[in-house]
Formats: structure tokens, C-alpha cells, sequence
């Protein structure tokens, strides 16, 4: 299992620990069965198909990347049981045997970008992955910047762990753009981060704004070389509710006081509550049921409010805005003022018009 | 005459390969699908289709003295030539799904032939020869051979999957093609799809089998063989070994693109992941751990790696890929010639007491 799924697994880990001192769900203890998926699609259908057909779970907590997804999704849907996924994506998906507990593109993607625009950021560089996040989130942010008057001077992608950037930052360093929006994942930003320090270039300067860095990525790229950029989430280990609070303790004291929290370990921890509500509601955990019931679904998370929208199985999300600091940690300083309702497909957008 | 001595004369005579494939085609087509449950027996019918693979790779190299690195290509080859087959079977002339929500308007030409059973299904042979005979002639008429091959076709796999990568509306990017409902007129996820999904490639790996053996045995088979151990003298001697060797990469190449589109409706996915350097490098390892100078010994190393992987997986997820290396360690030190060589020494013991 990758470092940052880990992190998922156990924030869903102390959910279900938490969940069964309070008593279970409908007078059960839950007993977790944990797979792992070994960043290999295939496994991941593998693994799925083994926790329904042979453990015969109520309910899958997992996945990372959008391909493991949809590596999982068919099984899902002919198996008819339900999959839990806490990691934000590209959007264009609504399955109905999936919950979508992180982000979409316009909880996410946009708020970032609307960002950028509030601070007169018009000439921008895209950085990604090439992988289907980077690819689909860039031609989001295409289409904005034409109906926003903003220009995007370049797009490039690399392959997924490539640790070369000097090539790429020069070429940034030479379009001189206003912003950077960065979708690389992993190991990469380690890379193109100290590059990019390299060239002296201060943060003030240009500023990157990221969407797959968070608190445990930052660790691992060198607070130095990433302070003072920013990040577009739903949630850091600084937002300030009486929900995360309890959290970040709990999370710390049961694995160890230097561990951060971040977002899709949050979304993760969500998923387990709202999936017991649900079958709270439904008074089973028969899978159609508890579909039906969790529409409408909302718990006031570490994040803040969140709600399931029945129709899409998305959720209600706060965008967040936030700055790198020197400690590590992510202070935020915009949000959306209210939990966005989720389109996947960006129906409601008119300039996303031609995408889908 | 007792059982025992019938057994053992069975064991020893020239019945013992027979007796034994037997035995082994019992097992895998009666006893496994009445024992096994759906979800092993899907499992297992995986680890066959590797098996195929494994299968080429033991002709290539056990036999051939090809080391290749890149049988994920041809494997890969074969699996999206079926996909793609499957794929617009399911969108029904309408758009498959991934290009839709990757902004693809029009049936890309390339795909558009695919659309017919016949040619995907030829396809899936003819693509992955093709290739090996190009790349063979280009590279074997070079007297590029030993490392220099490998790392060729190391690089090859490497260069298919940025390029699959890359093209997102025309391959599916790196989710690769996914979801498929229909195979041939039966829903694939169903059980009895699955089972007879099992039995297809159970017997297409023996047939393989048989096949592979059949050209190991025959003058060819001894041609290759004698490539193997010198290349030079076969040349001496009046042959072209760069036919010999090129022609049997192509037959390495055909059995995993059928492997590949086997692997397909039985897992329900193909992906740049999947035959990529590190699948394909795994591959050469389960031949290696089986006993690459024996066919059979190919095929076991590939069914023992991939029951290892599940195995381990599922009952320590935190260590499991620690375990699968010590695995690889463990028998190469023990038995550098794999499980194959060592239950040869066992018989040859056996037979020096009797």
C-alpha cells in the first residue's frame, strides 16, 4: 500500500474503532477486513470482488486513483454493492453503486481557479501527470480561462513518478506566467518543487497552485521548498471546528503525536459516519436500502457540514483555499462560505458548455 | 506386479510426460471447477492466462536464450485487440464510454475495424507476430543478442505504455478499457460465463503446451536449442540463426497476445499497468522461479507467483510484496535452475538409486 493510502486506511480505521465505542451500528460491532490493492487496477477488481463474493461485506471503504476507480466500478455495479471513494477526481462519473466522499472538479478545480482570477492572476501554466486527473482537470481549466479572459500560456504533462524537471521549469521560468496550476501526484512534486526553488523564483512571485499536495505530500516534499504556494482542498488539520479537533487528537493519540491529517484521509474518515448513518436511517445495511437513505444524509464533519446528494451520491462540500506554512501545516485563507453542492459534470457551469 | 511397481514404472518410462500431462488436464478441468468457487476458480483461470505468457517466455528463453523483457507488449497487443472488439460491442455504434468523457466526437479510424469479431480476433494474433518479426528480423540480423535484447525489448514495453498513456481518447489513457458486459452473447460476469471462460484458457494453455513441446522436440526445437548454446557454430555450419530466433520470438509473441485476450473478459480490464516493464519483468521472474529450461517448469512458476501474490496479499497486506521477493530470493538461491530443475534432480536421484 502507498504512504498516502495508508494514511486513508487508518483515519477509516479509527472511524470504525470510534463508531463500535459508541456502540456499532444497529447494535453490531463493525470488524473491518483490509485488502490492499498494491497500486495495481487489476488487484483492485481483484480485491473487490474477494471482500463481496467472500467475506460478503456490507460495505468497501477504498480506492485511490481515478483508474483504480474505475478498475473497481464494474465489479460494484454487477455485484451490486456499494464502494465508498474519498479521494477527489476529475468528475464525469455517477455511478449509482459508488459515494463520492472527496471533491469534484467544481468543489475543487474551480474555487481554485476562481481564486486565481480574485487575485488578478490572468496568464496561467499548466503541470500535470499524465493520467486521466491532470488531463480532465485541464481542460476544465481551459474552457474557464476562454470564458474568464485568462490565457493559458502552456500545458505539459510527464509520466506518472518522473523525477526530471529542469527541462520544464525552465520552460515555465521563460513563458512567465502569472500562476502555475500544478495536478502532478506523488513523487514528482518533490522534484519539480525543489527545481522550481532552485530558479529563485519566489512563491510571492509566482505562485503554484496545487490540488494533490497536502499536509503528508508536504512532509515528503521539504516544507522549504513549497512554503508560501498554495493548495486547493475541502479540508486541512488547521480548520478550526469542534469536529476536527476531536480528529487530529484522536487520530494522533492512536497513531503517534507527529502524524498529520489531510483531506482525502478526512474524506475517508467521513465515508465510514456517513455510510452508518445511512444504514442507521435505513435500519439495515442491505445495499439498496441504505441508498435510499442516505440521500440527504448530513453530519457536521472536521471539515464542516456535509451532505449526501441522493441524486448524484456526491457530497455537499466547503472549498478551501489555503497557503503552505513554515510548520508544515496548510492555514487557510479563502473558502466558499458554504458547503458547494456537487455537480460532477458541471451541468450548472454555461462555459464548461462543450466538455461533456 | 503391484500398484507400486506400475506407478513407478509409469514415473520412469517414457508414459511418465504423458501420465503426467493427464494427470494435470484431470485436475484443471474436472477437479478444479467442481472444487473451487467462482471467485478462485476466476483466479486461477488469471494465473493461466500468465501462464501462457510464461509458456512463450520459456520457449524464448529457456529454449531460444532470448531474454525478453517485454512480453507486456504482445500481451498487450492481443488484450487491447480484444478490448477494443468488446468495448464497441457494448457501446452498440454509439461511443465508448471513455472517449465520451474524453471529448472524443468520432469513431477514431483506428478503432473502426475493430468493430468486427473476425478481424479483432485475428487481430490478436496477427498484431503481436507481426511485431516480434519485425523487431526479430530488424534486431537478430544485427547479432544484437544477450543484454543488448533485453534491454531493447525492455525499452519497447516502456515506449508502449507513454504512448498508450498519452492518447487518452484513443486507448482510454491510463484507466485503460474497462467495464464490459457482453461477451459473444453472454453476459461475462455471470458464473457460468466465468466457468467456461476458466476451461477455454485452460485448454488453450494445453493445446499451447503440446504445440510448444511438439517444436521443442523436433529439428527446429533442436536448432534452437544448439542457437542457444552456440550461435556461432549454428552459423558455421550453414544456418541462419537469426530466422531461427525471430521465428520463434513470434511464436513467444502470438501465445501472449492470446494470453492477453483471454485475460481480458476473465479479468475485465486491460491497462497500461498491465504490460508495462514491471508486469512483464514478473513474468520472466515466474519462469525463472519454475525452471526456465522446461516448459512445464514455465508454466508452474507462473501459477505458483501469481497463487503466491493472492496468498500473500490477503493474509498480510502490510508485507505481502516483502514475502513475494523473498520468494523470488529463496528459490534462486536454492534452486537456480527453479522448481523445475529441482524436482528433475529428484527423479534423476531416484532413478541413479533404482
Amino acid at each position: 500500500m502507498a504512504i498516502s493510502e495508508v494514511t486513508v486506511r487508518d483515519a477509516e480505521l479509527l472511524a470504525i474503532d470510534e463508531i463500535n465505542a459508541a456502540g456499532g451500528v444497529l447494535g453490531k460491532k463493525l470488524e473491518p477486513v483490509v485488502e490492499d490493492g498494491a497500486s495495481d487496477w487489476p488487484t483492485f477488481a481483484e480485491k473487490a470482488t474477494k471482500l463481496i463474493a467472500q467475506d460478503k461485506v456490507a460495505t468497501v471503504f477504498g480506492g485511490w486513483t481515478s483508474a483504480s476507480r474505475k478498475a473497481m466500478l464494474p465489479v460494484f455495479e454487477k455485484r451490486k454493492a456499494l464502494l465508498w471513494y474519498p479521494v477527489q477526481y476529475e468528475g464525469l462519473e455517477s455511478s449509482p453503486y459508488i459515494f463520492y466522499t472527496g471533491a469534484t472538479t467544481n468543489q475543487q478545480i474551480v474555487p481554485g481557479l476562481d481564486y486565481l482570477k480574485e487575485k488578478g492572476k490572468k496568464k496561467l501554466f499548466l503541470v500535470g501527470s499524465d493520467y486521466v486527473f491532470p488531463r480532465t482537470a485541464n481542460k476544465i481549466i481551459k474552457a474557464y480561462a476562454a470564458a474568464n479572459g485568462m490565457e493559458v500560456l502552456g500545458e505539459e504533462y510527464t509520466p506518472l513518478g518522473h523525477t526530471e524537471y529542469s527541462t520544464l521549469v525552465n520552460k515555465i521560468v521563460e513563458a512567465k506566467p502569472d500562476a502555475v496550476f500544478n495536478t502532478l501526484n506523488g513523487d514528482s512534486n518533490v522534484a519539480f518543487f525543489k527545481q522550481l526553488k532552485s530558479t529563485g523564483i519566489s512563491a510571492d512571485q509566482m505562485p503554484v497552485m496545487s490540488v494533490s499536495v497536502a499536509e503528508e505530500e508536504v512532509k515528503g516534499i521539504g516544507v522549504d521548498n513549497v512554503a508560501g504556494h498554495l493548495v486547493a482542498w475541502n479540508y486541512y488539520q488547521t480548520t478550526d471546528t469542534p469536529a476536527n479537533e476531536k480528529f487530529v487528537a484522536a487520530f494522533k493519540a492512536k497513531y503517534g503525536a507527529d502524524k498529520v491529517t489531510s483531506d482525502p484521509m478526512e474524506a475517508g474518515y467521513n465515508a465510514v459516519y456517513l455510510w452508518a448513518e445511512a444504514a442507521k436511517k435505513a435500519g439495515t445495511t442491505e445495499v439498496e436500502a441504505v441508498k435510499k437513505a442516505a440521500g440527504g444524509v448530513s453530519l457536521d464533519r472536521p471539515e464542516g457540514k456535509v451532505t449526501i446528494d441522493g441524486d448524484n451520491q456526491h457530497v455537499y462540500k466547503t472549498a478551501r483555499i489555503g497557503v503552505v506554512q513554515q510548520d508544515g501545516q496548510i492555514k487557510e485563507v479563502w473558502n466558499s462560505g458554504e458547503p458547494i453542492k456537487p455537480d460532477p459534470y458541471l451541468r450548472t457551469y454555461p462555459w464548461a458548455g462543450g466538455l461533456v | 506386479m503391484t500398484a507400486l511397481t506400475v506407478s513407478r514404472r509409469v514415473l520412469s518410462g517414457r508414459w511418465q510426460g504423458p501420465a503426467a500431462f493427464t494427470a494435470v488436464a484431470v485436475l484443471a478441468l474436472v477437479v478444479a471447477p467442481l472444487l473451487l468457487e467462482p471467485f478462485r476458480l476466476g483466479l486461477l483461470a488469471k494465473y493461466l492466462c500468465y501462464a501462457i505468457v510464461a509458456l512463450g517466455i520459456g520457449l524464448a528463453w529457456g529454449q531460444g536464450g532470448m531474454l525478453t523483457l517485454g512480453q507486456g507488449v504482445f500481451f498487450g497487443l492481443g488484450g487491447y485487440a480484444m478490448g477494443m472488439y468488446l468495448k464497441l460491442n457494448d457501446a452498440g455504434g454509439d461511443l465508448p464510454d471513455f472517449m465520451v468523457w474524453s471529448g472524443v466526437e468520432k469513431l477514431p479510424a483506428l478503432w473502426k475495424p475493430f468493430g468486427n469479431p473476425v478481424f479483432a480476433l485475428a487481430m490478436v494474433v496477427v498484431l503481436p507476430v507481426a511485431v516480434a518479426l519485425l523487431l526479430g528480423t530488424l534486431v537478430f540480423r544485427q547479432r544484437v543478442r544477450g543484454a543488448y535484447f533485453a534491454i531493447l525489448t525492455q525499452a519497447l514495453a516502456a515506449a508502449l505504455v507513454i504512448l498508450l498513456v498519452g492518447q487518452q481518447g484513443l486507448t482510454g489513457g491510463t484507466n485503460g478499457l474497462t467495464n464490459f458486459f457482453d461477451f459473444f452473447g453472454r453476459d461475462v460476469a455471470a458464473d457460468e460465463t466465468q466457468r467456461g471462460l476458466y476451461l477455454l484458457v485452460a485448454v488453450v494453455l494445453g493445446a499451447l503446451y503440446l504445440g510448444a513441446r511438439q517444436l521443442v522436440r523436433s529439428r527446429f526445437g533442436r536448432l534452437l536449442l544448439a542457437v542457444r548454446d552456440g550461435e556461432d557454430r549454428v552459423r558455421f555450419l550453414g544456418y541462419d540463426p537469426a530466422t531461427v530466433k525471430t521465428l520463434t520470438f513470434a511464436v513467444s509473441a502470438g501465445m501472449a497476445g492470446i494470453a492477453g485476450a483471454l485475460f481480458v473478459p476473465v479479468v475485465g480490464i486491460i491497462s497500461p499497468a498491465l504490460l508495462g516493464v514491471v508486469p512483464s519483468l514478473e513474468l520472466v521472474v515466474a519462469v525463472a522461479v519454475g525452471g526456465r529450461f522446461a516448459l512445464a517448469g514455465a508454466v508452474l512458476g507462473a501459477v505458483v507467483m501469481g497463487y503466491a501474490r493472492t496468498y500473500f496479499s490477503e493474509e498480510l497486506p502490510d508485507a505481502w510484496l516483502y514475502l513475494q521477493g523473498a520468494l523470488f530470493v529463496l528459490v534462486m538461491t536454492l534452486a537456480p535452475k527453479g522448481i523445475a530443475g529441482l524436482a528433475a534432480n529428484v527423479v534423476r536421484r531416484r532413478e541413479a538409486r533404482a
